[in-house]
């Protein structure tokens, strides 16, 4: 799309008023985008069938820089949805949009968020069906914030949920973690720093899929540790199954430039947010397998068991340490901070 | 980066603990003085790994424990008056006496979360119509920085800059806990990076005065395990000496630019340390020749004194004398998320190590 032809350079309140600039901007920048049946009837909403149970997740983006190095917000916005909805051991199918954004917005980056979200949304398989677009003045937003719901049918093998987990079921780790958080980290003002970290924000949901078709109730429990990283999920499940969770720091796939970069930084790459990594909780008798089949797909060629559920120390995770001690893995609480020395 | 693999290595660590585990025969107490190395500890579970007569007393050497409370209260009054106040991540969760500076930042104030004080400068430079404070705590670790933001300041004529100092000095504190009539240490683990900076001359005078052992050690497991080595060597063959277990970072006089760049802007004065009290010649001052970057001369802030609560320990831990699960708030009234002094919320603070990294099934 060519936006000296659109005839602005900034959004401005206009453009969120629903007047005839609100509809200039749907119609040349997002029915034309987009252009699916569900959206050019431009009605209020949009219907859907479903012949299957379905979930449902939502997620608001409000990710600063907007543009990283890996992608941006559009697209994060995207890929965090369908995977959520793939966690729920569902299909993501249908999407809604929404953005907020901050008036002094370069019409170019809104048409470059654009355009990740629809190139996200067709390599993942969804269509977007429904949205809404609002301006708020400058002071009052971060540039542009974006909010998703996913709709997706539950694969028709799926049976994901905590109360399946077993002692002795293994926890596999889809990918290198930390590599989101240290992308945004390495170009955050004031903290920029060299490196060719790139976001990890990718789509998992047709993995997870090829997982369910071959390994059904088997997999018991499939979370993406976004926020708090893989140690705020994994002590959430611990608390939440009323068993203790045993990793093994030295499985942890930590890519090196990673490792260094939270070094330098003073933060725990478990506690660093990932975008395109999931854990698996499986039965102990396919977690060869499913490590397997992972490692033979583009978006889990690093797949590892980094530990298992145990019966000893319920509630708890605990790590065993590159040296051979234990540590307990606590909760993130508030953020994480740079360290003074 | 060769040492997040060298340093972190499974049999080089377990040669030195079989070694402790041989050669340690007696009830041995041995203070590591940064809190860096108690979280290194805790967070390698290493102390689980010693002999239980080996055990490691918590020092000091947290700079955001230490930095006293009515510090952070000037730091929120700042706030509180429009003016910017950049600060290292870890001071801005510590609780004031009413609030944290993230409550403060919250409420409206301009903070700032930086990894170096000359960014500080450059935000003055580009806010001319604002002040900007650099709230500069820490050992003598972070002076060096926090005076070249000075000199930068001077240099750049940028007069609307200044810092909030509270310098605090190794050796000093380490004489106070010496000094402590129910202080049961007998060895030091001597905290590596400020050796990096201030060379290691001025342990030889400690270790003859209080016939101690005081071995300087670095942060990663392996510089943990050897350094614990070193000191109960020393104390199994009732020698006392200083040792340099950090050599690959710690030389004899430390980095002279560093060193002078200090000098330049700060000389050493008495100062108050949170929990501890006021403790003569431990810390650094802004020479008179730059008291107009001194935030402190500046602002009319030097008569804010608050009281700490009453029901932390804080100066006790900070002395070694009891360790943080025997302290009757901990994890109950007292967790990172509503802690009641600033060894819990401090990424450096042994109650905070303890509470993450530990609980009773590993201690026990």
């Amino acid at each position: 799309m060519d936006a000296t032809k659109l005839g602005f350079d900034t959004i401005n309140l206009g453009h969120g008023s629903g007047g005839t600039m609100t509809r200039d901007l749907l119609d040349k920048i997002i029915f034309k985008t987009f252009n699916n049946p569900y959206l050019n009837q431009k009605h209020d909403g949009s219907i859907v069938k479903f012949d299957r149970p379905f979930a449902i997740s939502t997620d608001s983006f409000v990710v600063s820089p907007i543009f990283f190095k890996g992608g941006n917000i559009g697209e994060l916005a995207v890929n965090g949805t369908v995977n959520d909805v793939a966690m729920c051991g569902a299909i993501p199918k249908y999407l809604s949009l929404a953005f907020i954004v901050e008036e002094g917005l370069e019409i170019n980056d809104f048409i470059r968020i654009v355009n990740s979200v629809k190139r996200a949304a067709d390599t993942s398989g969804v269509i977007i069906i429904t949205g809404d677009t609002k301006v708020v003045e400058r002071g009052k937003g971060d540039k542009i914030f974006i909010n998703t719901t996913g709709f997706g049918e539950v694969h028709p093998n799926a049976n994901i949920s905590a109360n399946n987990i077993k002692v002795g079921d293994k926890i596999i780790v889809s990918g290198f973690i930390a590599q989101h958080g240290m992308a945004i980290m390495s170009q955050r003002e004031g903290l920029e720093f060299e490196s060719t970290i790139v976001s990890d924000t990718t789509n998992v949901n047709f993995l997870v899929s090829d997982l369910l078709d071959k390994f059904g109730s088997k997999i018991h429990l499939f979370r993406d540790p976004t926020r708090g990283g893989l140690a705020s999920v994994l002590s959430e499940i611990a608390t939440d199954i009323e068993k203790g969770v045993a990793i093994v720091e030295n499985h942890i796939p930590l890519e090196k430039q990673v490792a260094a970069a939270c070094e330098i930084l003073g933060l725990d790459p478990m506690y660093v947010a990932n975008e395109g990594v999931f854990i698996a909780i499986v039965a102990a008798e396919v977690a060869d397998a499913v490590v397997e089949t992972m490692r033979n797909h583009e978006k889990g060629e690093n797949a590892v068991c980094i530990g298992e559920v145990t019966e000893e120390h319920p509630l708890k995770v605990v790590m065993k340490s590159l040296i051979g001690g234990k540590r307990i893995v606590s909760p993130l609480i508030g953020e994480q901070l740079p360290r003074i020395c | 980066m060769k040492y997040l693999s060298e340093y972190r290595n499974f049999e080089a660590t377990k040669k030195y603990l079989e070694e402790i585990h041989k050669i340690a025969s007696k009830d041995w107490n041995i203070m590591e003085i940064c809190g860096g190395q108690t979280h290194s500890l805790v967070r390698n579970g290493i102390l689980e790994l010693l002999p239980e007569h080996v055990r490691m007393i918590h020092g000091p050497g947290c700079p955001v424990c230490v930095t006293p409370l009515n510090l952070i209260d000037k730091a929120i009054e700042l706030l509180e008056n429009n003016v910017i106040v950049c600060s290292f991540g870890d001071m801005i969760r510590v609780p004031g006496s009413k609030k944290s500076l993230l409550e403060a930042k919250a409420n409206g104030g301009d903070l700032r979360i930086l990894y170096s004080p000359i960014e500080a400068v450059s935000i003055a430079k580009e806010n001319p119509d604002k002040e900007v404070v650099f709230f500069a705590v820490g050992f003598e670790t972070t002076a060096p920085a926090n005076a070249l933001s000075v000199l930068h300041a001077e240099k750049e004529g940028i007069t609307n800059y200044s810092i909030l100092a509270s310098h605090v000095l190794v050796p000093p504190a380490m004489e106070a806990i010496l000094d402590d009539e129910f202080c049961t240490i007998n060895a030091f683990l001597g905290a590596g990076h400020v050796c990096a900076i201030m060379g290691i001359q001025e342990y030889y005078p400690l270790v003859e005065k209080y016939r101690i052992p005081i071995v300087v050690t670095g942060f990663e497991p392996l510089d943990l395990v050897q350094g614990i080595y070193m000191a109960v060597k020393q104390l199994e063959e009732g020698r006392c000496t200083l040792e340099n277990q950090y050599a690959r970072v710690v030389k004899q006089d430390g980095n002279k630019a560093a060193k002078d760049v200090i000098n330049k802007v700060f000389e050493v004065g008495d100062r108050e340390w949170r929990g501890i009290g006021e403790i003569p010649h431990s810390g650094y001052v802004i020479r008179e020749a730059y008291k107009k970057y001194d935030a402190e001369a500046k602002f009319e802030i030097s008569n804010i004194k608050v009281p700490e609560n009453s029901k932390c320990i804080a100066g006790e831990i900070l002395r070694g004398i009891k360790k943080p699960h025997q302290c009757d708030q901990f994890g109950k009234a007292c967790t990172p998320s509503n802690p009641l002094g600033a060894p819990m919320v401090s990424s450096e603070g042994a109650c905070a190590a303890y509470f993450h990294f530990t609980d009773n099934l590993i201690t026990s």
